[in-house]
C-alpha cells in the first residue's frame, strides 16, 4: 500500500512523519540533528530514500546532510559554499552596498532526473549545484552576476534564495525566487538568467516596472503546466501564464493577500492554496482564525477551508517553505506553524488535523509520496 | 598528544565522548590543533573556523589554563600544560541564544 513521508524542518531538528495511504495514523520520528535549525528537508523524485537536508546553527555554521535511507541514518557531506570570483556588493538595509557573504542554506531541490544533483538557495542569494550528492558544490554564478545584484536588498529574514523551480518539461529552464530582488528564469540550464517581474506592483518602490526589488515570498507550479506559475508576493497572490514574462494579481476575496506559502493541489492545476497572514507587522492570521484559503480557479475566487484547524485565538505564521501537496487520488495538503503543528488533510483541504502539535517552530514542510 | 574537549553539537556531529586526543607535528599552536581536529573529524570542517576564512566563527572561543586564548594568534604556542596532555584546550559554545 502507499503511504506518505512528511518531512519536517523546525528551528531545533528535523522531524520525518510517516503513514500509510489512509493518512490517519502517524509515526513520528525525531528529533533528527537535536538542538539545530533544520531550514529544509527535501527528497529526491529519482529515489525517495535519498534525502538531503539543510542543518544551520549560528554558533557552527552550515551543515550539509544525505540519507540513503529514507532518513533513518544520516551522512554530513559537503558544506563548502564559495561564490565564483569576486562577489562584490548588495545592496544593504541603509542603501549603502554590502560585500556578498555566505551565510546559511535556505533550500534544497532535487534533481527530477539524477539523484546525485540537487541545487541549492543560499543566503547571500546565490544559486549552488551538486553532480555528487552534495559532497561538492559549485555556484551558478550567471545568477549573481545578472547585473542587477548591487540592487538586490535583504528582507527582513535576510537575502536568501528561497525558491527553485525545475521544469519536469524543459530541464534547461529553472525558476528562482530572492528576498529581496524578485523572481529570475534561465532557459540554458543555469548559465544566463532574466529576471522575470513585469507586472509586480510593490509598495515601497517608486519604479512602477521596477525590474528588481521586490519581495517575492514563494512560487509554484503544476508538473502538467510548467508555464502557469504562482506566486505569493509579500502583499499580492500572483498569477502568470507565460512563464513569468509576465504577471497578473489574483489576491481575489481574500481576506488579507499578504502571506508566505503557496502550493498547487496535485491533480487539479487551477486548484491552488495560501494561508493569508494579517500584514506584514503582524505575522498571524486574520482574526485569530487559521485559515487555508483555496482556489479551484486558479485564483481570484477563494474560499476558506476551517474545518479542523482552530478558529479563535490563533496566532501562528507559516513560513513560505511549510506547506506541501502529496500525490495520492485525493490529494493531501500539509502545513506547519511557528506554533510547532503540522497539520494535514486527506481531502484537499476540506477536513484538517494535526499529525503533531508540539514541535519546535516549523520552517519548512515537504512530502514525498511513497510507493 | 593533546587533548581538545569539544561543544555538546560538535561531539555529536563528530560521534565521540566529551574529550579527543590527537597527535600534532612540531610546535602546538592554536592553528596546528585546529588542522589536526579538522584532519581526524573532516565533518567538524567549518564549524569551529569557517570554511574560507578560517576565522573562528565568532560566537566560539578557545580556553586552556583558566586563560581566553581567543584573540591570541592562532601561530603562538599554546601553554606547555597543553602541548604535553596535562591540561585539555577547550572549544566553548558561547552561551547565547534561545
Amino acid at each position: 500500500m502507499s503511504g506518505v513521508r512528511v518531512l519536517v524542518g523546525t528551528r531545533k531538528g528535523a522531524f520525518i512523519l510517516t503513514s500509510d495511504g489512509k493518512r490517519e495514523q502517524w509515526n513520528v520520528s525525531g528529533p533528527h540533528f537535536a538542538g539545530w535549525e533544520i531550514y529544509h528537508v527535501n527528497g529526491s523524485p529519482v529515489n525517495p530514500d535519498r534525502l538531503y537536508a539543510s542543518q544551520s546553527s549560528g554558533w557552527f555554521g552550515q551543515m550539509i546532510q544525505r540519507s540513503d535511507d529514507g532518513g533513518k541514518t544520516w551522512e554530513a557531506v559537503g558544506n563548502k559554499f564559495a561564490y565564483e570570483g569576486v562577489p562584490g556588493t548588495h545592496q544593504w538595509y541603509d542603501g549603502t552596498q554590502h560585500p556578498w557573504a555566505f551565510a546559511r542554506v535556505w533550500h534544497l531541490e532535487p534533481s527530477l532526473t539524477d539523484v546525485d544533483t540537487v541545487y541549492a538557495g543560499v543566503e547571500d542569494a546565490a544559486l549552488f549545484r551538486s553532480v555528487d550528492g552534495g559532497q561538492t558544490w559549485q555556484e551558478l554564478p550567471g545568477l549573481r552576476e545578472h547585473g542587477s545584484g548591487p540592487r538586490w536588498q535583504p528582507g527582513a529574514g535576510g537575502m536568501c534564495l528561497h525558491t527553485i523551480v525545475l521544469d519536469p518539461s524543459d530541464p534547461e529552464r529553472i525558476f528562482i525566487a530572492i528576498s529581496a530582488a524578485g523572481a529570475f528564469r534561465t532557459d540554458d540550464g543555469g548559465k544566463t538568467w532574466q529576471p522575470i517581474n513585469r507586472g509586480l506592483k510593490s509598495e515601497g518602490i517608486p519604479d512602477p516596472n521596477a525590474e528588481v526589488g521586490h519581495c517575492v515570498h514563494h512560487m509554484a507550479i503544476h508538473p502538467s503546466r510548467p508555464g502557469t506559475l504562482f506566486m505569493q508576493k509579500h502583499w499580492d497572490i500572483m498569477r502568470s501564464d507565460d512563464a513569468g514574462d509576465s504577471w497578473r494579481e489574483v489576491s481575489g476575496n481574500l481576506p488579507s493577500d499578504f502571506g508566505f506559502p503557496i502550493a498547487v493541489h496535485a491533480h487539479e492545476p487551477e486548484t491552488i492554496y495560501v494561508v493569508p497572514i494579517k500584514s506584514d507587522s503582524e505575522h498571524f492570521p486574520p482574526e485569530g482564525k487559521l485559515r487555508v484559503y483555496r482556489s479551484r480557479t486558479g485564483g481570484n475566487e477563494w474560499e476558506a477551508l476551517t474545518n479542523g484547524l482552530p478558529q479563535s485565538d490563533c496566532y501562528v505564521n507559516v513560513l513560505r517553505d511549510a506547506m506541501a501537496v502529496d500525490s495520492l487520488d485525493s490529494c493531501g495538503i500539509y502545513f506547519g506553524t511557528t506554533g510547532g503543528q503540522v497539520y494535514a488533510s486527506a481531502d484537499a483541504g476540506d477536513t484538517w488535523a494535526p499529525i503533531v502539535r508540539d514541535l519546535p517552530a516549523v520552517l519548512s514542510v515537504e512530502v514525498q509520496t511513497l510507493p | 598528544m593533546i587533548r581538545v574537549v569539544l561543544p555538546h553539537h560538535l561531539r555529536n556531529l563528530a560521534r565521540v565522548g566529551d574529550e579527543v586526543e590527537i597527535q600534532v607535528e612540531g610546535t602546538a599552536t592554536q592553528r596546528s590543533v585546529l588542522e589536526a581536529i579538522e584532519a581526524t573529524y573532516p565533518v567538524l570542517r567549518g564549524t569551529i573556523r569557517d570554511r574560507l576564512s578560517l576565522q573562528r566563527r565568532p560566537f566560539l572561543r578557545f580556553f586552556a589554563c583558566e586563560q581566553d586564548l581567543s584573540h591570541e594568534s592562532p601561530d603562538d604556542p599554546l601553554p606547555e600544560a597543553v602541548a604535553t596532555g596535562k591540561e585539555p584546550f577547550l572549544i566553548v559554545g558561547a552561551m547565547a541564544g534561545g
